[in-house]
């Protein structure tokens, strides 16, 4: 068990290198810097700015003193935002988005639970069939389309809530549905199918025939054993928030980090682009030591290793 | 009861699956032939007719610079075919030549190739592919390179798997015993094989896409071309009526619509070949 987790926590650490160097050596191949503008500036000028960012280096030292800062916990200086360095924007960012994500999370699994397993005890009875059809609309409608239609909706047809803040309870609902709900189709469709499969099996007949009642059978014996692929795709499903979040901020004006990546992307914004795409493989990395854990807790053939 | 249920269940399918087929053969022939089929030249200017909501003149309305929309999103249908597809063979070609070489070898290179494959599976795709856009360019030439390096894992580890399958058949043993040699083996014994479960991946990798495209050209990290003659990504049109999305809802309407059910008959037909082609799934 301690080792099954320790090897987990190298093989994170070793993602998380991976994803910087490899970061490092795109952002450095790409053309264009962040100081070319339609103006020219001045070489002094240039060789000024290359200097304060030490970008005079060679490209070994610059890579060292990169990996040093992180391993220290400094991202560096944003080129945009000379105020505040990329760790402050990220401080100031990182809730907002993490709010977001944890709403849509909670949101996806209040829904999709009881779809599933409704949708699978009364399988193809029109509620089944209905919720699979929205499912599999769920899954294939792109963030934005689905934010716009709702902004469309209910802030600007009926009134009845405001798009374009993120202050209070009201103003969180629609980027929640909108971000939550093809995790919720997702999680729903596929406990709907291992639920179908469990509640053929053997174990279930027995369980019925010792008289126990259909609750118990349905969230005891058929949902406990449908948990293990429902926790496998949580992995998948974080970087599916994840990158989600980028959109759902956009569209919503939601002061989160992905609003950030995005400008920082179109701004060249080097050491903002590399300091969030490190916290968002962080992030995904110590989602999947979650998962691991909840696994070795869920399923005791694993903890064997 | 239940067989009746079960009759009424496979002909709601059927129907989704050929509106799903008729749709998608509907959209390649629009991405082929949009300069012949839509009714208005690409890019054509018309001040008089600006902003104009759906008629019979135009459809779906005009845009803000007095562009017909039906044109715009027939021109629209070719940028996402030629992603989506593009992306699909792209991926195709790397994923199963990397994922036919790891299984087929084997040993501690297969070992170490499909570690690395877990790390690129297991990362966002759209954080790669934001950043490899900043490397090779916001056009569909650059575009179509990113996407395929995002989208190969997934070839990659069908085509080991598959492999690794096919590896323990006993024609290929045969194969091996009569002394063919190993380029032989795979072209014709595993190949043949494996196409199955790499036909499904290519229709899903399809979708998977046009999202990503039409996503990024919404975000304004896309395609940046706004005036092409070739043809306007749907979400840049998207983006377009997104801005005036108050007074004129239309704009958004039919290009966001077209995205939606590309996507969604893309997905319909994937997982219809998947039960076709996968009989032992049932």
């Amino acid at each position: 068990m301690i080792t099954f987790l320790l090897k987990r926590l190298l093989h994170g650490l070793a993602v998380v290198w991976i994803v910087a160097t490899l970061t490092f050596v795109l952002l450095r191949l790409a053309p264009g810097g962040p100081f070319d503008s339609e103006r020219k500036l001045p070489p002094e000028v240039l060789a000024n700015i290359e200097a304060k960012y030490h970008l005079d280096e060679p490209l070994p030292k610059q890579y060292l003193r990169y990996l040093a800062g992180i391993i220290h916990l400094d991202l560096g200086p944003s080129y945009k935002y000379l105020d505040r360095g990329v760790k402050e924007i990220i401080v100031d960012t990182l809730p907002t988005s993490a709010l977001l994500g944890l709403l849509a999370l909670v949101f996806a699994l209040i829904v999709s639970f009881p779809t599933g397993l409704i949708a699978a005890y009364f399988r193809n009875s029109w509620i089944d069939r209905f919720s699979l059809l929205t499912a599999t609309f769920g899954i294939s409608v792109p963030h934005f389309i689905l934010g716009a239609l709702l902004i469309w909706l209910f802030a600007l047809q009926l009134g009845w809530l405001q798009a374009g803040r993120w202050d209070n309870t009201a103003s969180m609902i629609l980027p929640t549905i909108t971000l939550g709900a093809a995790p919720a189709a997702y999680i729903a469709a596929l406990l709907r199918s291992t639920l179908i499969d469990a509640l053929g099996e053997d174990f279930i007949r027995t369980a019925r025939a010792k008289g126990l009642r259909e609750g118990a059978v349905l969230l005891k014996h058929a949902l406990g054993n449908s948990l293990l692929p429902v926790l496998t795709v949580m992995g998948p499903l974080t970087a599916a928030l994840l990158t989600g979040s980028f959109v759902v901020e956009y569209v919503f004006a939601i002061p989160g980090m992905g609003r950030f990546f995005i400008t920082a992307v179109t701004d060249r914004d080097y050491p903002l682009i590399m300091g969030v795409t490190l916290v968002y493989t962080a992030l995904l990395v110590a989602a999947n030591f979650l998962v691991d854990l909840c696994y070795a807790y869920v399923d005791p053939r694993i903890r064997v290793y | 009861m239940a067989r009746s249920n079960q009759q009424k269940e496979g002909r709601v399918s059927d129907l989704l699956f050929i509106f799903s087929l008729v749709f998608v053969v509907a959209v390649a022939a629009a991405g082929f032939l949009a300069p012949w089929i839509s009714p208005y030249g690409a890019g054509g200017f018309e001040e008089k007719q600006i902003l104009e909501v759906p008629s019979l003149a135009h459809p779906m309305g005009t845009d803000g610079l007095g562009r017909d929309l039906l044109t715009r999103v027939l021109f629209g249908a070719r940028v996402s075919m030629a992603v989506g597809i593009g992306t699909a063979l792209i991926a195709l070609v790397l994923g199963s030549a990397y994922g036919l070489i790891s299984g087929f070898i084997g040993g501690s290179l297969d070992q170490f190739m499909m570690r690395l494959v877990d790390i690129f599976y297991g990362l966002p795709d759209m954080l790669i592919f934001i950043l490899l856009s900043l490397l090779f360019g916001r056009n569909i030439g650059g575009l179509l390179v990113a996407l395929g390096l995002v989208s190969w894992v997934r070839f990659a580890r069908i085509a080991r798997g598959q492999v690794l399958q096919a590896k323990e058949f006993l024609f290929v043993e045969g194969a091996r015993a009569m002394g063919a040699a190993r380029r032989r083996i795979i072209l014709r014994h595993i190949l043949p094989n494996v196409l199955g479960p790499i036909i499904v991946t290519l229709t899903f990798s399809i979708p998977a896409a046009i999202l990503a495209e039409s996503t990024l050209s919404f975000i304004g990290l896309g395609i940046n071309d706004p005036y092409s003659a070739w043809g306007t990504s749907w979400g840049s049109l998207a983006q377009d009526g997104w801005r005036a999305m108050r007074t004129y809802p239309h704009i958004l309407f039919f290009p966001a619509a077209a995205i939606f059910l590309t996507i969604l008959a893309f997905n319909k037909l994937g997982n219809a070949l998947s039960d076709l082609l996968n009989p032992r799934g049932k």
